[in-house]
């Protein structure tokens, strides 16, 4: 049995059934879903939820389902690493860095999308759709390879070739579309309206973003059930952002952890920043902007979720910041070069977003900090591959190796 | 020729379920005032009582946010195809 009592009107407060809908008939407002959180604070525990399985799945009382079979690609419980060597870089004692670039489909949206099709399938669709910037349709596509739905996803035509390959493979249609995600999505929006499609990020967005709450919760559970003093999430429409945040504030709402919300820091590339720009300028209307950033996975110049960034920034007494392609390119870098971790473009938006914060003191040097990284590097390599070249060529030959390596500095004697 | 509107299910219940309008109106707030007259309580659904388009409605003329535009004095001509969308999708 499930917890969900229906959907509502963030706005309004109107009441809906749980439906494919996601905008208020009234007053255009978002609808979310509610929960009965008194039955689950009466029946969820640590111990049952760690018991679980090793997937987002063990936080299902939190999650838009009621008994149906799961779309299940085993998504989640990724790797929370003690960052002590960028830690050292930036100034901070108790770095973290929540690695959810070793998803299923490399990339957090395979947590949103595990909801959206299992939610999809239940309510009885069979074609499964999305307007992405790229790592949703690689995640859409694969869950619909997994629940043998057809899927037909819409990106726009300049996309990376490895996010081209990284969802094409999967067998979906692939649609894309002259222009940015903005053209994309208001495309969707109408084609969801009148086809019966279950695009996972419109009309099954209620659904859809509670998948990505698993990303505090699984940060909590991992500190030893506690909330961090403060976050950094790489920011595009803002669902993700929003949705971390209400997950910290469940957890402690349903008794898990004791206090709530850490300070949550918002990062955007300054090519595509129309919510720190708002932020900036102390107001709650996002001015939307024509994106133009290496960092397409969050190149969304209208975001939907924008307002509500901007209150939940207030209420944690957090922060935002944007980062220049070329402060992109350095994130990357200083990620890989430190922790081992290969990040897309959007994880050197989240780094250089850290690094701009700690040197403004925004965060202190001793607070537990916890930086998500969403996106695998092997989805835009093309980023940093001019840094990343072989080092110098040689012939198979020893004498060429000692003289090349002499030069370089690198060779050791054998240990005595 | 004349200007065609799209109307998205949430506004449906005051079109008589029409998905698909049209008008003649040189600007896009003349067009609300033109299919208000039509569909009385139309634009109180567009627009806030400052006048302004609501925070949750975008509005496209041939494609484009309005926001780039003139807003809602953005000129209309025959053939052009104006696009009211709920804000709160995609992401």
């Amino acid at each position: 049995m499930g917890y969900t009592q229906g959907l509502v009107c963030r706005e309004c407060g109107a009441k809906y059934d749980l439906a494919p809908l996601h905008v208020c008939e009234a007053c255009f407002g978002p609808l979310e879903v509610s929960y009965d959180y008194d039955a689950i604070r009466a029946s969820i525990s640590r111990e049952e939820i760690e018991r679980g399985p090793q997937t987002v799945w063990r936080y299902r009382k939190l999650l838009p389902v009621e008994d149906e079979p799961i779309v299940d690609l085993q998504t989640g419980c990724t790797p929370l690493i003690r960052a002590d060597n960028l830690g050292r870089e930036l100034g901070l004692r108790n770095l973290y860095i929540k690695n959810d670039t070793v998803n299923p489909t490399f990339s957090f949206k395979d947590r949103p999308v595990t909801v959206a099709a299992t939610r999809a399938r239940a309510f009885g669709f069979s074609t499964i759709a999305c307007a992405s910037t790229g790592n949703l349709a690689a995640a859409v596509a694969a869950h619909a390879a997994k629940a043998n739905m057809r899927c037909v996803v819409f990106i726009p035509d300049n996309l990376e070739p490895s996010k081209i390959v990284n969802i094409a493979v999967y067998g979906p249609t692939v649609v894309g579309i002259r222009g940015g995600y903005d053209d994309v999505n208001r495309l969707c929006a109408e084609i969801a309206d009148r086809y019966g499609w279950a695009f996972v990020n419109i009309n099954l967005r209620p659904y859809y973003a509670e998948g990505s709450k698993t990303l505090a919760f699984e940060v909590a559970e991992q500190l030893g059930w506690r909330a961090p003093d403060a976050v950094v999430v790489p920011t595009a429409s803002g669902a993700l952002f929003t949705r971390i945040a209400r997950g910290f504030q469940e957890l402690a709402d349903v008794g898990l952890i004791s206090r709530a919300t850490p300070r949550m820091g918002l990062a955007q590339a300054a090519g595509c920043s129309p919510i720190v720009s708002a932020y900036e300028a102390d107001s709650l209307t996002i001015r939307p902007v024509k994106p133009s950033t290496i960092a397409k996975s969050l190149a969304i110049g209208n975001p939907a979720d924008g307002y509500y960034c901007l209150k939940t920034i207030k209420e944690t007494n957090g922060f935002a910041g944007s980062v220049s392609d070329e402060e992109i390119v350095d994130g990357m870098r200083l990620l890989a070069r430190t922790e081992g971790i290969f990040a897309e473009t959007a994880g050197g938006v989240s780094i250089g977003v850290l690094k701009k914060a700690a040197l403004a003191g925004q965060l202190d040097p001793d607070e537990t900090v916890v930086v998500y990284v969403t996106g695998n590097g092997l989805k835009t390599p093309e980023a940093v591959a001019e840094h990343a070249r072989i080092t110098l060529t040689i012939n198979a030959n020893m004498q060429e190796f000692e003289s090349s390596m002499s030069e370089h500095s690198l060779l050791e004697p054998v240990p005595a | 020729m004349s200007i065609r509107v799209r109307v998205p299910t949430p506004l449906r219940n005051v079109t008589g379920g029409l998905a698909d309008l049209e008008a003649t109106a040189p600007t896009v707030l003349a067009c609300f005032g033109e299919l208000e007259t039509q569909f009385p309580g139309f634009s109180d659904r567009v627009l806030e009582e400052n006048g302004e388009v609501r925070r949750f409605v975008n509005v496209f003329v041939n494609g484009e946010d309005i926001r780039f535009l003139d807003g809602l004095n953005t000129a209309l001509k025959s053939g052009d195809e104006l696009s009211i969308v709920p804000a709160m999708a995609g992401g």
